[in-house]
């Protein structure tokens, strides 16, 4: 509208009235509204002998509370209870922050210590004290995964395609009911049925890495399943039909139209799963053991692993203790390090394998 | 190419639920089949029961006969697979496969299959194919792009290119415009008169000005309550339908007066 044809229409319409804007509280007006009451929290604290914990759990109400009368106030009641909610939600979400942040600044603190070339170089072989390092369990940790994956995998991502494609009816139902009940086996569960197992076929005190693979891909397995179903059946129905109507037959659309178009969404699914069983301890710790050599060979004998490494050293220090405790904080730090890439993977399969939409 | 298919006594069920009683037509080779009605009469679970697409669903079946050149598709020993490379199918929505370019879609009939070719056949039979379906000059250069990168109306060509590229002698379009703006529907209705010269064309639609159009012979599909099962009320050349139908109920239909 030019601003000739404006004016002209502000002459022959009378001036309306504006919407009544109401009183407003600007953001560092409010920034200073929160920060009084956090010292207003401090100053109570002070009150009945200073600490850090009272100063945040009083602070952090007294300035919510501040917030919302001053906004209820000035801006009304609507403005107020936006506020307050708000005010809410940031300090749920600064409450479940704390655990994650105190964990990793503790494991980097005290893990750092030990980050050092010998330890990604040395094995634990003829050390009692201070140095060695982990190369042995790290590659372990990685076999033995590796090996946990390749059965899990095939297993999974079938059961997966089974049920989405294929079944119906009763056995669908109970393989997925079945699913259910081994997401939640517990992990000591997991380990003890690999244990009996191979006691079984192979006599007493037998240890093998392939029993703590058997073991992780208990535990692996129903994630898979469920995390390559629910990718499958995000596949569209029509990709389906457009294969069928060009006399494909009913395998081969899934192997070479529904596997592919999912194919981002089931690497990710499969490498959350490793992230998910990379850390567990307990049924590696009744399977597979512990050296202190390098055993990369998975049918023969015990090996180490970074999470038993990491148990080993704090439950067992020898007389050099803190070293023992130092190489634990850095066994965490790696294996905290190994979810993350797993993690960052994941979303990197995800982005290079999406469908292209063009341009 | 371009068969005739002679539906006699056809009844489709899904489970125990009859959907489609009693259809009987003929549908000519080398010319346009409209089927018209309103929403939910069967219109396309009969055309799907055409090339068997509707066993896709579980508890789906058929009485009665279908038979293209004597034989029955529905015999005993005739696999549905088979059925499907004869009796193509184009769908409401455009459904390229986007894991593949444009290339790879056109010649995806026979990628899946497995057939093997050498690359100036596959060459050849991508252009042939592209230019059957007036896509040709569109994408001639950028064959290597992902197929969902084209506008809807271009998918939808697309998809009839890949249809037509593995040869089949009828082609079934399940309210192929439905989903299109009337620029890209007009060329895909000039793409069926030109395919009709080739194949034996079976289209639903919703819009009768575009049966009208495009159609020689127009079926009509009605039902007379919900949880009825779909009849085929009439079946007539074109012209007769949308002028003089034998049925009142025809006559309602195009005229506007329910549906």
């Amino acid at each position: 509208m030019s601003i000739a044809t404006q004016s002209a229409l502000e002459t022959s319409v009378p001036q309306q009235e504006p919407v009544r804007a109401r009183r407003r509280l600007s953001r560092p007006a409010l920034v200073g509204l929160y920060l009084a009451g956090v010292a207003l929290g401090a100053a109570l604290s002070a009150v009945t002998g200073f600490a850090v914990t009272s100063t945040v759990v009083y602070g952090v109400v007294l300035a919510t509370l501040v917030v919302y009368v001053a906004t209820r106030a000035v801006e009304g009641r609507r403005k107020a209870a936006d506020r307050l909610v708000t005010c809410l939600v940031t300090t749920a979400f600064g409450i479940a922050m704390i655990p994650l942040v105190s964990l990793v600044y503790t494991v980097l603190e005290k893990g750092l210590a030990r980050f050092d070339g010998a330890f990604f170089s040395n094995s634990m072989f003829r050390v009692v004290g201070e140095g060695g390092g982990a190369y042995h369990a790290i590659l372990g940790t990685l076999v033995i995964t590796a090996l946990a994956t390749l059965i899990s995998v095939p297993i999974g991502l079938m059961t997966a395609i089974y049920l989405v494609e294929y079944g119906s009816g009763r056995l669908k139902r109970a393989i997925t009911f079945f699913v259910d009940v081994m997401t939640g086996i517990p992990s000591i569960v997991a380990g003890l049925f690999a244990f009996a197992l191979f006691t079984l076929l192979f006599g007493n005190d037998v240890r093998m890495g392939v029993m703590g693979a058997v073991a992780l891909s208990v535990l692996m397995i129903p994630v898979v399943v469920r995390s390559c179903e629910e990718v499958l059946k995000l596949v569209p129905n029509e990709l389906r039909e457009a294969s069928y109507a060009l006399g494909v037959p009913k395998w081969r659309t899934v192997v070479k139209v529904v596997l592919p178009t999912a194919v981002a969404g089931l690497g990710t699914g499969v490498t959350l799963a490793v992230a998910r069983v990379v850390g567990e301890t307990a049924p590696l710790l009744i399977t597979v053991g512990l050296i202190t050599s390098t055993n990369l060979n998975p049918f023969g004998g015990r090996m180490a692993t970074l999470p038993v490494f990491a148990y080993y050293q704090l439950t067992q220090p020898g007389t050099a203790t803190q070293a023992f405790l130092d190489r634990a904080w850095t066994a965490a730090l790696v294996l905290i390090i190994l979810v993350m890439a797993l993690n960052v993977v994941a979303r990197l399969i995800s982005r290079f394998f999406a469908p292209k939409t063009g341009h | 190419m371009a068969k005739r298919i002679e539906v006699s006594d056809l009844n489709v069920y899904y489970g125990n639920f009859l959907a489609v009683a009693g259809v009987t037509v003929s549908i000519e080779p080398r010319s346009i089949t409209a089927l018209i009605g309103p929403s939910g009469c069967g219109k396309s679970t009969f055309l799907r029961s055409l090339n068997r697409m509707h066993e896709v669903l579980p508890g789906a079946r058929v009485e009665g006969k279908v038979v293209m050149d004597g034989q029955d598709l529905y015999g005993p020993d005739i696999d549905p697979v088979n059925v499907r490379r004869q009796i193509g199918m184009v769908f409401q929505r455009p459904n390229p496969f986007p894991t593949m370019s444009i290339y790879d879609n056109v010649i995806a009939g026979n990628r899946l299959n497995n057939h093997r070719m050498r690359k100036a056949e596959a060459d050849e039979l991508v252009e042939k194919s592209l230019r059957g379906a007036n896509l040709w000059n569109e994408v001639k250069d950028r064959l290597g792009r992902p197929g969902s990168g084209l506008s809807g109306g271009q998918q939808q060509r697309l998809c009839i290119a890949r249809a037509i590229a593995v040869e089949p002698d009828v082609l079934l379009m399940d309210e192929p415009c439905s989903a299109l703006d009337p620029i890209s529907t007009l060329a895909i209705e000039d793409l069926m008169t030109e395919l009709k010269e080739r194949f034996t064309i079976v289209i639903v639609t919703h819009n009768m000005q575009q049966a009208a159009r495009v159609s020689e012979t127009t079926g009509f599909f009605n039902l007379n309550g919900v949880g009825q099962p779909g009849r085929l009320i009439e079946v007539n050349p074109t012209e007769k339908i949308f002028s003089n139908p034998d049925e009142k109920a025809t006559e309602d239909y195009i005229s506007g007066r329910f549906g």
